[in-house]
């Protein structure tokens, strides 16, 4: 396998090069996925039918410790991958553990989140809204969560196998993931929640 | 009892003696299949060559024979609509059947053959028209055929387990809700479409990173054969519509599984979201169809009539046109739904307005032909007959996109007659243009010309039969999906016509496979690599293709660069021959395939035990790859040599 130095190691194979433009286009693919789940949530917000509206179910305590912990983990992939880019491999690590705990934390407000929801009502078959709702933030919630497996099992082969062109390059890959997670949910706290609270 | 009511679920709720037939026959091919790989002990060749391959041309050769099976599936169900409407009051189908053929036609034809179809081509020839050793993610690849390949399957058991989907291939809701379609027959539709769709849309990134980023030296993005650019657009397109139709199917699925509200009539459901969300899809759909079509016309346009593709840099941005147009123009399925004048006035004017660059390309194919030295060979003649018919069709379009004229055209037979009016001549006929082009770089021999020509008549004479009467009835208020007619409407003796055109086109398919045959035990094998006097990079390599493909990488001068190496003494092989490193073959696609099998029936049945094992066991898949170490291999300079000189010296 040709290894160019010139280039930062995740970057240095022309393998590793097609894996970070195709997971771009993926990335324009996800874009599409989540626009598709806005309009129909915009479509739909105002159709609550017999059930609850945004405003009556949305509480700002849990969204704003969501908010929070999810970009400090975007900031704190940033470290680990700048970490990469030096060569050092255990403040990589640790910094990659950082945000997959982050990323735990935010997953366990938002299963809270969603049993508030339960209990005040606002069910997956409630209303339109509520459908709507629940399963933009759900593929939200459910990219994290792959997100953390995945997240965990790079972790486990940069620790056995160490800083190599591959496992750099998915290191990489999974820190472009996780920061458009971060701006999917910046999204959702601005036109989902902010918008449903005023 | 416990166990047999378990059982009921799958009983055909609507059965016939024509259902319990097909039973029998698909037991019988079944076991025919497995005693014949058995008694030839062809399992072991069976799995290394062809299930476990990442080959992006045996991939390829997999797509397409998926597509011509589920082309005489799509047919079958035509040509048994075609018989029932044939005459007035005809008793051969009825409404529910007739309700469940239209389904399955429209989706299958689509879905299951036309996307394939032109998946096979891509996969056969944009790697060897970009000098490329295959495409960027040969395993992704392979997953990609066998999601295909288990949607396919999942759809086509529908009619003999549990029911076929009836709410048509656009499955409007609240016609696809679960009052109105109680089977699970709409369930298939959701699930199957789902599993082929997330397929398709790997594909499309594959494809694109292919093309983007490993094309040979000096082929700059103008310098690319038409039909890789072709391919490019229809692929950034999948990247762009997929998405839609992956959360459309979706919210689908758990309004019937599930009973959510996002397609329904209560509680805030707004079934006219699932009519949006599917032709922001399904418009741009067709395109993904067409353009590799028009991709495919170019190419053999040019070689037949001897001259480089007139216009090319104009073929080029009209497809990027195209493609920005397709997303635009989504409201004019539904114009009589109820969106208001001035909506439907600016979908009326983006509508008309993609025949303009659809026209230049029209163009453009003709001044390649002029003053060509024309050869009338299959290919050839499929490209000609093209233009008019597919001009037609084109002019209708245009009818139907006016808005206020179409309240007469909607969902008559004037609409059935202009999309089969651009899909036959337009993607349909560059598919068997394409399959006689390039057979012989696949197969090694060439199709009969003479039966080729003959299967041309046909399939034009008998298009031409079928389809144009329905524009005279369709005008004259005869209504799609309607099963039958009464003799006073006086649609009778058209009807008889388009049955007989039906007939004849079933005719001409059945001399494809004849063809196939015929030239199978007759053709030459003695073709050499270039049978055609071709002039992309496609035909400089030889034939059969070597898994390789280029045993030195290429080097471009311009789109036309074997042209210039056989006339204007470009050369196109330089340095020395270096080890090749190629992808290792993988079980795991064809597991993954399998998996997402079951999965997708268990959710069709509602069988949720089976269904969360089945996606556990997608992410362990998923897990596994993460930590496998797959470094590929390497083929040894010797070995190249060797393989080169058995196949007719070093090039």
């Amino acid at each position: 396998m040709h290894i160019d130095h010139s280039q930062p190691l995740e970057y240095s194979t022309q393998q590793n090069q097609l894996n970070i433009l195709g997971f771009w286009i993926f990335l324009g693919a996800e874009i599409m996925l989540f626009a598709t789940l806005f309009t129909a949530y915009f479509t739909l917000e105002g159709r609550t039918g017999s059930g609850p509206t945004p405003a009556e179910i949305f509480e700002i305590t849990p969204v704003l410790i969501e908010t929070f912990v999810l970009l400090t983990s975007s900031f704190t992939i940033g470290l680990g991958i700048h970490a990469m880019r030096l060569g050092r491999k255990n403040a990589m690590m640790t910094f990659f553990g950082i945000t997959l705990l982050l990323g735990l934390c935010f997953l366990g407000v938002e299963v809270f989140e969603f049993m508030h929801y339960y209990h005040v009502g606002a069910t997956y078959q409630t209303s339109a809204f509520t459908a709507a709702l629940l399963t933009t933030l759900g593929t939200h919630g459910g990219h994290v969560t792959l997100g953390l497996f995945w997240g965990t099992f790079i972790l486990l082969q940069v620790k056995k196998r160490g800083l190599t062109p591959e496992t750099a390059n998915k290191s990489f890959i999974f820190s472009l993931y996780w920061h458009f997670l971060d701006v999917v949910w910046i999204f959702i706290f601005s036109f989902i929640y902010l918008k449903g609270m005023m | 009892m416990e166990f047999l009511e378990f059982f009921e679920r799958f009983a055909i709720p609507h059965p016939s003696p024509a259902i319990y037939a097909s039973m029998v026959a698909i037991a019988l091919t079944s076991i025919g299949i497995v005693a014949g790989l058995t008694y030839f002990k062809k399992w072991g060749y069976l799995w290394r060559e062809w299930l476990t391959t990442v080959d992006h041309k045996k991939i390829g050769i997999m797509y397409l024979v998926s597509a011509l099976l589920m082309l005489f599936r799509g047919g079958a169900d035509a040509i048994m609509m075609r018989a029932q409407l044939a005459t007035p009051d005809a008793k051969l189908l009825d409404a529910q059947h007739y309700n469940e053929i239209f389904t399955t036609h429209g989706v299958v034809m689509i879905i299951f053959m036309a996307m394939p179809f032109i998946f096979a081509f891509m996969n056969l020839i944009v790697p060897l028209q970009i000098g490329a050793r295959d495409v960027a993610f040969p395993r992704l690849n392979a997953l990609s055929f066998w999601l295909f390949f288990a949607g396919a399957m999942l759809f086509n058991i529908s009619f003999v387990v549990g029911g076929s989907p009836d709410a048509g291939w656009t499955s409007y809701f609240p016609l696809a809700g679960n009052d109105f379609s109680e089977s699970v027959g709409t369930n298939y539709y959701m699930l199957a479409i789902q599993i082929s769709g997330i397929g398709s849309l790997m594909t499309g990134i594959n494809m694109c990173t292919t093309i983007l980023k490993m094309r040979a030296p000096g082929m700059t993005l103008m310098k690319m054969p038409m039909f890789t650019w072709s391919a490019f657009i229809a692929n950034v397109i999948i990247v762009f519509a997929f998405p839609v139709l992956t959360v459309a199917l979706i919210m689908g699925t758990t309004d019937r599984l599930f009973a959510t509200n996002f397609f329904t009539t209560e509680s805030g459901g707004m079934d006219m979201l699932w009519a949006n969300f599917f032709w922001i899809w399904g418009h741009p759909e067709v395109y993904i169809l067409i353009l590799p079509a028009f991709g495919l016309y170019s190419e053999i346009i040019s070689t037949f009539s001897r001259r480089n593709l007139y216009g090319y840099s104009s073929m080029v941005w009209s497809m990027i046109l195209i493609s920005l147009l397709s997303f635009l123009v989504w409201t004019h399925h539904f114009f009589t739904m109820g969106q208001g004048a001035l909506t439907n006035s600016i979908f009326s004017i983006t509508t008309m307005a993609i025949a303009v660059p659809t026209g230049v390309k029209i163009f453009n194919w003709l001044f390649t032909m002029w003053k060509g030295k024309i050869r009338f060979t299959v290919p050839m003649l499929y490209s000609i007959g093209f233009i008019p018919l597919f001009t037609i069709g084109g002019v209708t379009g245009v009818m139907l996109a006016m808005s206020a004229a179409d309240y007469q055209y909607h969902n008559t037979m004037f609409l059935v007659a202009h999309f089969h009016n651009t899909i036959i001549p337009g993607v349909v006929f560059a598919m068997l243009a394409g399959l006689t082009y390039y057979w012989p770089k696949f197969f090694g021999f060439m199709l009969n010309e003479k039966i080729g020509k003959v299967t041309f008549w046909l399939l034009t004479v008998g298009f031409v039969l079928a389809f144009f009467p329905m524009y005279l009835t369709g005008l004259d208020g005869q209504a799609r999906r309607m099963y039958t007619y009464s003799e006073a409407t006086g649609f009778g003796p058209l009807n008889m016509l388009s049955f007989i055109g039906a007939a004849l086109m079933a005719i001409g398919f059945v001399t494809i496979v004849y063809n196939v045959y015929y030239s199978f035990k007759n053709s030459s094998r003695d073709i050499g690599s270039d049978p055609w006097d071709a002039r992309s990079l496609e035909w400089a390599t030889h034939t059969p293709v070597p898994e390789y493909n280029f045993a030195r990488t290429p080097q471009i001068s311009s789109s036309e660069t074997f042209w210039d190496s056989k006339k204007n003494g470009h050369v196109l092989f330089k340095g020395e021959i270096e080890e090749i490193h190629m992808p290792n073959n993988s079980g795991v696609p064809f597991i993954m395939g399998i998996i997402f099998f079951i999965a997708g029936f268990s959710f069709i049945f509602a069988l949720w035990v089976p269904a969360v094992i089945g996606l556990i066991g997608i992410f362990v898949c998923m897990a596994m790859r993460s930590f496998e170490k797959d470094h590929g291999r390497h083929i040894s300079v010797k070995e190249i040599k060797e393989t080169e000189e058995k196949l007719g010296g070093a090039k």
